[in-house]
C-alpha cells in the first residue's frame, strides 16, 4: 500500500509543476501573437520582393556576368544548410523536426558525393546536429530574438551567409525553418536562397503561370539594381524565416504546455483519488483493529 | 485599358497601403517617375524621396520612403519601402536632431535622408 506522506509529496509536487507549466503556456500566448501579427504583417514584402526579383531575372535571362548570388558559382558540389531552431527547449516537436529534416537532407545529399556544410542558427538545433555531425557543423549562430526579431539580425546572418560564398565556401544555400501555419501547425520549409531561384507560387498559393517573360524596363541599369537587390533580398528572406521560426517557436511552445497542463491536472486526480481510498483504507484497518480488540476481552 | 493604377506600398515591418489611385509620382534614383495606368513595364531604385498620390486632379496624400525599389506594370505599381511614413506624421524637431546626429557622424546615407526629409515638410 503507498504510503501516505509519499502520495501528498508528490501531488505538491506535480501541482507545483503544473503551475509553471500553465504559467509558461500564458507567456507563451502572449509572445505568440505578437510575434504571429509581425510575421504575418512581414509577409507581403518578402513575397513581393521575391516577385520584383523573379521578374527581374526573368526579363534579364542569363546574360554574361550576371551577379554570383544569382546565377551561382557554375558548380553543385558544396551544399550550406542553415537551420533556423530555437535557445530553448520546451517546445515540443519545433526543434525535433528541424533536426530531423536537416538530418534527411544530409545524408541524401551526402548519398550523391556532395559535401554539405551546416550553419546552425539557434543553440537548439546546435547542440543536437554537433554531435550527429561534428565535420559537417561550421559555425553557429546564437542569442538570436532574444525579445523580438530585429531586422538588424537577419542582415548579420545574410552578411555572414555572403561572406562564406564570396569566400568560396559553398555553391547552394538552403534555409530550413518552420512556417508559421498555427499555433498548432508549423510546416517544416525549406527554401533555396543562393542562387536565386524565382517562386512560383503566388500570395493566394496558386501557381503563375511561367508563359514568355515580359520585358523590363531597368532604371538605373541591371546591374546596380541587381547589385543592391540581392543582398536585400537575402537579408529579407532571412528576416522572415526568423519571424515565422519565432512565431512557431511560440505556437509550439503554447501547445506543447497546454497539453503538460493537461496531464499534470489528470495525473493531479488520480493521485488524489489514490490518495483518499488509501486514508479511507487506513482509517478502516485502524477501525477493525480497535473493535476485534475490544471484542476480545 | 483601366483608368486606374492598382498601387501597393510595402514596407518590412506591413502592408502599408493597397488601393486604386489615378496617379502616383515616385522618387526614382534619376528623377521622379510619374505612373499613369499603362505604363510600360518598369523596375527602379528609389532615393529618399516623397511618393505623391493624386485624387482627382489634387495631390491627395504624400508618403516619405527613405530608400527602396518600384516595380511598375501598366495595371500596377508596387513599392517596396523602407523607412515609410507619411509626410504630415513627421515630427520637424526630431529630424533635426537626426541631422545634427547625422553631419557629426558623417553618415553619407542618414544624412541624404534626413535631408530629404526635412525638405518634404518644408515644401
Amino acid at each position: 500500500m503507498p504510503n501516505l506522506k509519499d502520495l501528498r509529496v508528490r501531488i505538491d509536487s506535480v501541482k507545483s509543476t503544473q503551475k509553471i507549466t500553465s504559467a509558461m503556456k500564458m507567456v507563451a500566448a502572449a509572445k505568440l501573437r505578437r510575434a504571429q501579427e509581425s510575421a504575418e504583417a512581414a509577409r507581403p514584402y518578402a513575397m513581393r520582393m521575391e516577385n520584383m526579383l523573379g521578374s527581374l531575372a526573368g526579363s534579364l535571362g542569363s546574360f554574361e556576368g550576371a551577379p554570383k548570388l544569382l546565377s551561382g558559382s557554375g558548380s553543385e558540389q558544396t551544399h550550406l544548410l542553415v537551420p533556423f531552431t530555437a535557445n530553448r527547449g520546451l517546445c515540443g516537436g519545433f526543434n525535433g523536426s528541424i533536426v530531423r529534416r536537416v538530418r534527411d537532407i544530409t545524408l541524401s545529399l551526402k548519398g550523391d558525393e556532395k559535401t554539405v556544410k551546416i550553419l546552425c542558427v539557434g543553440r537548439k538545433g546546435h547542440d543536437v546536429l554537433r554531435r550527429e555531425f561534428p565535420a559537417e557543423v561550421i559555425d553557429s549562430i546564437e542569442d538570436l530574438g532574444k525579445r523580438h526579431v530585429e531586422y538588424s539580425e537577419a542582415v548579420d546572418v545574410a552578411d555572414k551567409v555572403t561572406e562564406l560564398f564570396h569566400a568560396g565556401e559553398f555553391d547552394i544555400c538552403t534555409i530550413i525553418f518552420n512556417r508559421f501555419q498555427s499555433a498548432m501547425t508549423q510546416i517544416v520549409t525549406p527554401q533555396q536562397l543562393i542562387p536565386f531561384i524565382p517562386a512560383d507560387i503566388d500570395e493566394d498559393g496558386t501557381k503563375i503561370d511561367s508563359g514568355p517573360k515580359p520585358v523590363y524596363i531597368f532604371e538605373p541599369e541591371e546591374e546596380s539594381i541587381l547589385d543592391s537587390l540581392l543582398p536585400r533580398n537575402l537579408a529579407v528572406q532571412v528576416f522572415q524565416a526568423l519571424l515565422e521560426s519565432s512565431a512557431s517557436e511560440h505556437g509550439a511552445r503554447m501547445t506543447a504546455m497546454d497539453s503538460a497542463t493537461r496531464n499534470a491536472g489528470d495525473m493531479i486526480d488520480n493521485l488524489t483519488l489514490t490518495y483518499n481510498r488509501t486514508r479511507q483504507a487506513f482509517i478502516t484497518k485502524e477501525l477493525i483493529e480497535i473493535i476485534s480488540g475490544a471484542e476480545a476481552l | 485599358m483601366a483608368d486606374m493604377v492598382q498601387f501597393e506600398l510595402v514596407s518590412p515591418e506591413r502592408l502599408i497601403k493597397a488601393q486604386e489611385v489615378e496617379m502616383v509620382v515616385i522618387p526614382g534614383a534619376e528623377g521622379d517617375l510619374g505612373v499613369l495606368p499603362g505604363h510600360s513595364l518598369l523596375i527602379a531604385q528609389m532615393r529618399p524621396g516623397v511618393i505623391d498620390i493624386h485624387k482627382d486632379g489634387k495631390v491627395d496624400e504624400q508618403i516619405f520612403v527613405a530608400s527602396g525599389f518600384c516595380e511598375i506594370c501598366p495595371d500596377r505599381c508596387v513599392v517596396l519601402a523602407e523607412g515609410a511614413i507619411a509626410v504630415n506624421d513627421i515630427d520637424k524637431f526630431a529630424v533635426e536632431e537626426r541631422l545634427k546626429l547625422a553631419s557629426s557622424e558623417i553618415d553619407e546615407s542618414e544624412l541624404r535622408i534626413s535631408e530629404a526629409m526635412l525638405a518634404a515638410i518644408s515644401s
